[in-house]
């Protein structure tokens, strides 16, 4: 059957990976390609990069560090930051990206979600959207979780996937960088709602989360950054956990 | 010398980079000729059927393909797999390169589970129903990955290896020199590079 997916997520500023508190206060991990390289001999099932200042400063995407993953590691890459046109997708899928993931872009743009679904098909269009509880409704944030949208997060991510979103990435700002779980009661809400995959991101702490996580239904693939950068949960050990707890994983 | 056709379908950056990093020569041509000089060819494609088949014949390259196809090894690689086939129903009804006998049927109708997602995306356990050469460097119950809504049908008697997707999805296809893989061994890690390899030596 096919597996969970483990997917560390590279935020990159300046050529360097960085992994943030509630997406505030930054801190310099390491280096990208390096990374990559100790997550792909780890056995993770796909690598995210993201530039997370693309959006704010307008900064172009490092397509030279992509490249050079690209150019050795031969696991599935998904891009995203700062992808705001057609060209964009171009610009990164031409450097070995697989998958493109839109988030600010989607949101000044809908129209980009069906443009692109239908130039490089569903599969390569994730749609990644950063998500805050405000006044007990879910609603959608823009530009790296700075700014309130005001869209009601489900109706969203539910217009895109019609459109032609063929994966989700849902980062939960609420949970984001508190270790303490994912944000299962929205992932709950979209996964009722949507019929793609879905990638759970943000709160994990532990390798229970992940377990907990895989338990409910509709959740394909528990993307992380700190606790992986820092060595906290090592994804080897990880996964070899997920799969003597019954869940199927690529070991 | 590897031939990548080049007919302006899919992403070939990571195809290339894995045959480069196994230390094979490979170009990406659409000259007749260069694909007549090389050792081996490989079919890449993503997208849909119809379209991929018309811009393939438009490169006026079918009857070298068919011709080649008879002399040395050629892969076709996840919508290039199932250009090998007699037909698709892929939006209306296309027909195929015709190199192995069935036909590419959409996988939604046929699950087992219909809570299974389409397409299918992501890594999935390869069975081998009939061993191969091409099989010489991997061992059963490896993983590769997919990522696909259609998948080749009535086709038993090519078929050489299978993944689990509440029913048997096929794998990996042969009709002599032709092979065939649904999934991407250019993204399947250690696994797909030893697949390649193989391919590169039969």
């Amino acid at each position: 059957m096919i597996t969970k997916r483990i997917i560390p997520c590279l935020d990159v500023r300046n050529g360097r990976v960085v992994k943030g508190v509630n997406f505030e206060g930054v801190k310099d991990v390491a280096d990208p390609v390096e990374m990559a390289r100790r997550y792909n001999a780890a056995g993770a099932d796909e690598l995210v990069f993201y530039d997370i200042t693309a959006s704010f400063e307008g900064r172009a995407l490092f397509t030279d560090i992509l490249t050079r993953v690209a150019g050795e590691i031969f696991i599935p890459l998904t891009v995203g930051g700062g992808i705001n046109t057609l060209e964009d997708f171009d610009r990164v899928l031409k450097c070995g990206a697989d998958k493109v993931s839109v988030n600010s872009g989607a949101l000044r743009d809908p129209g980009l979600i069906e443009a692109a679904a239908q130039k490089y098909g569903s599969q390569c269009v994730v749609l990644s959207a950063d998500v805050k509880r405000v006044d007990g409704q879910f609603r959608v944030f823009a530009k790296g979780g700075r700014e309130d949208t005001g869209r009601d997060a489900l109706e969203w991510i539910g217009w895109c996937v019609e459109h032609g979103a063929g994966e989700i990435c849902l980062n939960s700002i609420d949970t984001d960088g508190v270790r303490g779980g994912f944000d299962l009661e929205l992932l709950d809400a979209v996964a009722a709602r949507v019929s793609v995959p879905i990638i759970a991101s943000g709160g994990a702490g532990r390798k229970e989360d992940f377990l907990e996580l895989f338990g409910h239904k509709g959740i394909d693939a528990g993307l992380a950054a700190g606790i992986f950068h820092t060595g906290l949960l090592e994804i080897g050990d990880l996964k070899r956990y997920l799969r003597a707890n019954g869940v199927e994983m690529r070991v | 010398m590897i031939g990548i056709v080049d007919y302006g379908v899919g992403n070939l950056f990571s195809l290339r980079s894995s045959l480069q990093s196994l230390g094979l020569d490979a170009c990406v041509t659409a000259d007749a000729a260069a694909l007549r000089a090389a050792d081996r060819l490989i079919l890449p494609g993503v997208g849909a059927f119809g379209d991929a088949m018309q811009k393939l014949e438009a490169t006026g390259l079918v009857p070298v393909l068919k011709e080649q196809a008879r002399q040395k090894p050629l892969l076709g690689i996840c919508l290039g797999m199932q250009l090998l086939f007699e037909k698709s129903r892929e939006f209306g009804e296309h027909q195929g390169l015709g190199f192995v006998k069935g036909e590419v049927c959409p996988l939604a109708p046929d699950l087992a589970d219909p809570a299974l997602k389409v397409p299918q995306i992501g890594w999935n356990a390869l069975q081998i129903v009939r061993d191969d050469p091409l099989f010489r460097y991997i061992q059963n119950g490896e993983y590769v990955y997919y990522v696909h809504s259609f998948y080749g049908k009535f086709c038993a008697e090519s078929t050489l290896a299978v993944s689990e997707y509440s029913i048997p999805v096929t794998g990996v296809v042969r009709a002599g020199r032709v092979y065939g893989t649904q999934f991407h061994p250019e993204k399947s890690g250690d696994t797909g590079l030893r697949i390649l390899k193989a391919f590169a030596e039969l």
